[in-house]
């Protein structure tokens, strides 16, 4: 290997990284707001990928009614979970979220997909298909869970992955897609060749991070939920609810998952379970953060996405151990002196 | 089993003693019914081949979901990595019978030597940290055992390997559908026995302390981190044991049926079914295993296109029993029948169970009990124990007050060993114990009580008072197993039941842990603390939520004890009752020690006078 092609792989795997970083702190905000191991970050992945891919071909896409079904069961769930103490506002608030606003963007799909309209349009109605179904999801699945053990709160979350897996199969089929590049453009750094779509997923990724970061440090909400995060107990005895905050993190969890789809979708070819994967590579970012730092998940993010991209170059069938095998050191690491401690133990 | 009627009537209080008499016959004979329904199965005329294969299926499914039971449901932990501990089973026998033409008997041993040292290598990487790293991991373990099996020549790549010979024992060759019914059922009935007689050990309480109670258990010298890599290996076995099964059933292996999403379903069907019991593990590999042959019939034809649609309703079924029903089906089929909780017989003519060996220290008689030297304690910049020194010596009743946020429930955890120190110098028996853990600290004869109880959910009184004994018997797991360890469990259980009738709660011995009243657990905590034989009893606050008589039993008893040589450190608010007992006092201020001395002393001291009353006296 010559240097050539190793910036090649270097750059492939910062990209690839970026990616994962954007999933690992997903997936450290849901845990740490919420207590939620959320396995299918990935399939929001999927879901945003695929949906892009058939607004690029001017298909309406059928996630339109996998979200207006689970805004209908987010919005029974929650009436049934609230039945004693309802109000009419309450109802009417319900009624806004998950049932006029999915009907609203179906009906806006409807109109503008065979038009096919430009690119920005479509990923802003990918977003919009998609987003939602993060705290749709949260108040059907893991909000009547809340009071439970992380263990429970992970196994709930290997069935809500199962059943968007399946899901996804009936909506978008086995067959793959890849979507149009944003941008066609090459530039010429020294001997390397950097895509116009790799300084795409580059800056949106450090704009978004760096939204996360003004939204945590200097809005009201954001700091609601790193209070949840810190203390549970305590952010309930200063008003915060902590329904409200975790509702708060599944949204973010579903734009930041539909993003990373619509972002890696012109990379790679997307079935309908490629996201797991993806989201998987995401978990090891975020394990080796301890489920806790934001810096060093996106930083071990960037390090799987190296790592991956050599492994595919030396021992390509090998690629997805290697990376998944990234792990045992750190665990190993982190069990070493590990104190004697109760689970769950509040 | 003739000497129990007390407990019984204790045990179902009084109305439904006759209840809990038929649902221990119940108990007996159900499974012999089961046993016996098992057996005729495949003698019934007319049934289709087709359903032998299905209750094949179960009976491999079954073996797996029973060792999660162990795991999940009694250990408290979760893998999503038992499809791959069934893939090592399978593949190691696939490669020894068709490459070296082993028989499949001899590479029964070998497929459960290479899944047990894989098992106990994944857990001993992963087991000691906290409760969702174990399943992250086994996910990633999963899928690259998927990769690197499908991927090497060893394992013939994704084809897999074919040609593997049937199971034989003489003549008689098991290739036929109810030949091998009988081979996989039997498998699932000694699993059963064999997991139901581990849970009721010496080794099976420790396992099922890990909900909830490991601090306790480690205060009791079980070493935790072994139970867990324990529980772990056993189920990874059972799971070793299905996939020898699979194996000369399918007489092929690949690795489809060894992925994480097998994996998963195995941990659907011990939910369904009900983690906290192996019946609950059989029902659920069978209700799963029914249900996805259903819905693999009409979904596809449902939907017009054929794929894993199941996965769509399992995962929906998961998430609304976690929800609805945590337990799973199997408790709600038992109130179905009635069937009340085993309760279990006290051996009063088993013979005494051997004291606790004493350590050098414990036997010569010149050091103090507890000497704790300069003992600091600093959480960051709180130094929450500054230097304090005391002594306890032998036959002497020693209190540790002061007001609240004073340190002495830190000291407490210091010299227990729940916590290191910072510096300073703790010793028992004049021999160093200074930051040594918890479960080492038991073996030098100290027992402890928690401010805050903890006593195993799981557990009924009895077996927790057990567990306190745990340093004084020697079964391992095989023992258990095989139901050699009956003796040394029976003076075990008859100790337990001296220390509680001693402590004066043996009428409510076979009752859940934490049914009782909350001074009564601390007095179940206490009858734990004898079952050591310590020399040595250290007590947070036994009096609090006890009722005036109740005080009275207590310090009647702790003066009891302390005339039979224990020594006895205890932190108490209640000043009459340190003041009545004690025969020394060490008050501690803010980390410091304020005063020592006399009950009497420590009451005219004006230090003392100023920290609690605030000078006013």
């Amino acid at each position: 290997m010559d240097l050539s092609i190793f910036l090649i792989l270097l750059q492939d795997g910062v990209i690839n990284g970026a990616i994962y970083a954007l999933l690992g702190l997903s997936l450290v905000l849901v845990f740490t707001v919420t207590r939620v191991i959320f396995i299918p970050q990935g399939e929001f992945v999927s879901f945003g990928a695929l949906t892009l891919a058939l607004l690029e071909r001017g298909q309406t896409p059928a996630t339109i009614w996998l979200l207006l079904a689970l805004g209908v069961v987010s919005a029974v769930a929650q009436v049934w979970q609230g039945r004693r103490t309802l109000s009419a506002r309450r109802a009417l608030a319900i009624a806004g979220t998950d049932l006029a606003l999915p009907a609203a963007v179906a009906a806006v799909t409807m109109l503008l997909a065979p038009m096919k309209p430009p690119v920005a349009v479509q990923i802003a109605l990918t977003l919009a298909i998609i987003t939602p179904m993060g705290p749709y999801i949260y108040r059907m699945a893991f909000q009547p869970l809340a009071e439970a053990s992380t263990l429970v709160l992970l196994i709930a979350a290997i069935g809500v992955h199962l059943a968007l897996t399946g899901l996804g199969l009936v909506f978008f089929g086995a067959e793959g897609s890849r979507t149009e590049p944003f941008s066609s453009a090459m530039f010429e750094i020294g001997s390397l060749l950097v895509s116009g779509q790799s300084l795409w997923i580059m800056g949106v990724t450090a704009a978004l991070v760096a939204a996360l970061g003004a939204f945590f440090e200097l809005t009201l909400t954001g700091k609601a939920l790193r209070a949840t995060a810190v203390n549970r107990l305590g952010a309930r005895l200063v008003g915060i609810a902590p329904s409200m905050s975790s509702a708060i993190a599944f949204t973010l969890a579903g734009f930041i998952g539909a993003l990373s789809g619509v972002l890696v979708s012109p990379l790679t070819t997307i079935y309908y379970d490629t996201g797991f994967l993806i989201g998987l590579k995401g978990f090891v970012a975020a394990i080796i953060a301890g489920l806790a730092s934001y810096p060093i998940a996106g930083a071990a993010a960037i390090l799987v996405g190296v790592v991956e991209a050599l492994a595919s170059f030396w021992a390509s069938s090998f690629k997805e151990v290697i990376v998944f095998l990234i792990i045992i050191p750190v665990l190993l690491w982190r069990t070493w002196g590990a104190p004697v401690v109760e689970e769950d133990d509040h | 089993m003739s000497t129990q009627a007390p407990t019984d009537a204790a045990a179902g209080n009084a109305p439904g003693a006759e209840a809990a008499r038929s649902g221990r016959g119940v108990r007996l004979v159900a499974p012999l019914v089961a046993l016996a329904i098992c057996a005729v199965v495949p003698l019934v005329p007319g049934l289709p081949q087709f359903w032998i294969t299905l209750l094949n299926y179960i009976g491999l499914y079954a073996l797996v979901a029973i060792g999660l039971v162990v795991l999940t449901g009694v250990g408290g932990m979760t893998s999503f990595g038992q499809a791959m501990f069934v893939g090592a089973g399978a593949y190691t026998t696939a490669i020894l019978t068709t490459r070296y033409g082993v028989n499949p008997w001899l590479a029964l041993p070998a497929a459960l030597a290479v899944t047990g040292v894989f098992a106990w290598g994944v857990g001993a990487v992963t087991l000691r940290l906290s409760g969702h790293y174990l399943p992250l991991a086994t996910i990633a373990w999963n899928i690259s055992f998927f990769y690197i099996v499908g991927n090497l020549d060893l394992f013939a790549k994704f084809d897999g390997i074919s040609g593997i010979p049937p199971i034989a024992i003489g003549g008689f060759v098991f290739s036929d559908g109810p030949s091998l019914y009988y081979l996989i059922w039997g498998a699932v009935a000694l699993a059963v026995i064999a997991t139901l007689n581990l849970l009721d050990s010496r080794v099976g309480r420790a396992i099922r302390a890990l909900r909830g109670g490991v601090v306790a258990a480690e205060s009791f010298g079980v070493d935790t981190g072994r139970a867990r890599i324990l529980a772990f290996v056993y189920a990874a076995l059972l799971a070793g044991l299905s996939g020898w099964l699979y194996a000369h059933l399918q007489r092929a292996v690949n690795p489809s049926p060894f992925g994480l999403n097998a994996s998963i379903e195995y941990l659907l069907m011990a939910v369904v079914g009900g983690a906290g019991s192996v019946w609950g593990a059989i029902l659920g590999a069978g209700l799963v295993t029914i249900i996805r042959d259903q819905l693999q019939d009409w979904l596809p034809w449902l939907i017009g296109a054929r794929g894993n649609f199941e996965a769509i309703a399992f995962g929906v079924i998961l998430v609304l029993l976690l929800q609805n029903a945590r337990d799973g089906l199997w408790p709600h089929v038992l109130r179905l029948f009635r069937a009340r909780p085993a309760t279990r017989g006290h051996h009063a003519e088993a013979g005494e169970l051997a004291p606790r060996a004493r350590s050098a220290g414990e036997q010569r008689a010149d050091a103090p009990v507890l000497a704790v030297t300069d003992l600091r304690k600093q959480f960051g910049g709180l130094v929450a124990v500054n230097d304090l020194s005391f002594t306890v010596g032998r036959r002497e009743i020693v209190g540790l007050i002061g007001p609240n946020g004073a340190g002495k429930s830190t000291t407490f955890d210091l010299v227990t060993g729940v916590t290191p120190p910072t510096s300073g110098d703790i010793r028992y028996f004049g021999e160093e114990a200074t930051g040594e853990r918890a479960r080492v600290i038991a073996r030098r004869g100290v027992a402890r009580t928690f401010q805050h109880v903890r006593l195993a959910a799981g557990m009924s009184v009895i077996e927790n008072v057990a567990l306190g004994a745990h340093l004084r018997g020697h079964a391992g797991a095989v023992g258990a197993v095989l139901r050699l360890d009956r003796a040394e469990e029976a003076r075990i259980f008859a100790e337990a039941h001296r220390q509680l009738g001693r402590v004066g709660l043996a009428d409510l011995a076979d009752r859940p842990a934490v049914s009782l009243a909350l001074g009564q657990q601390r007095i179940v905590e206490i009858a734990r603390a004898l079952c050591l034989d310590p020399s040595m009893l250290l007590l947070d606050e036994p009096a609090a939520g006890l009722r005036h008589r109740e005080k009275k039993q207590l310090a009647a008893l702790l003066r009891q004890l302390r005339g039979e040589g224990l020594s006895i450190l205890l932190v108490e608010h209640d000043m009459d009752f340190v003041m009545g007992l004690t025969d020394r006092l060490v008050v501690m201020e803010f980390g410091s020690r304020l005063a020592e001395g006399t009950p009497e002393e420590i009451r005219n001291n004006p230090a003392v006078l100023e920290a609690y009353l605030g000078g006013v006296a």
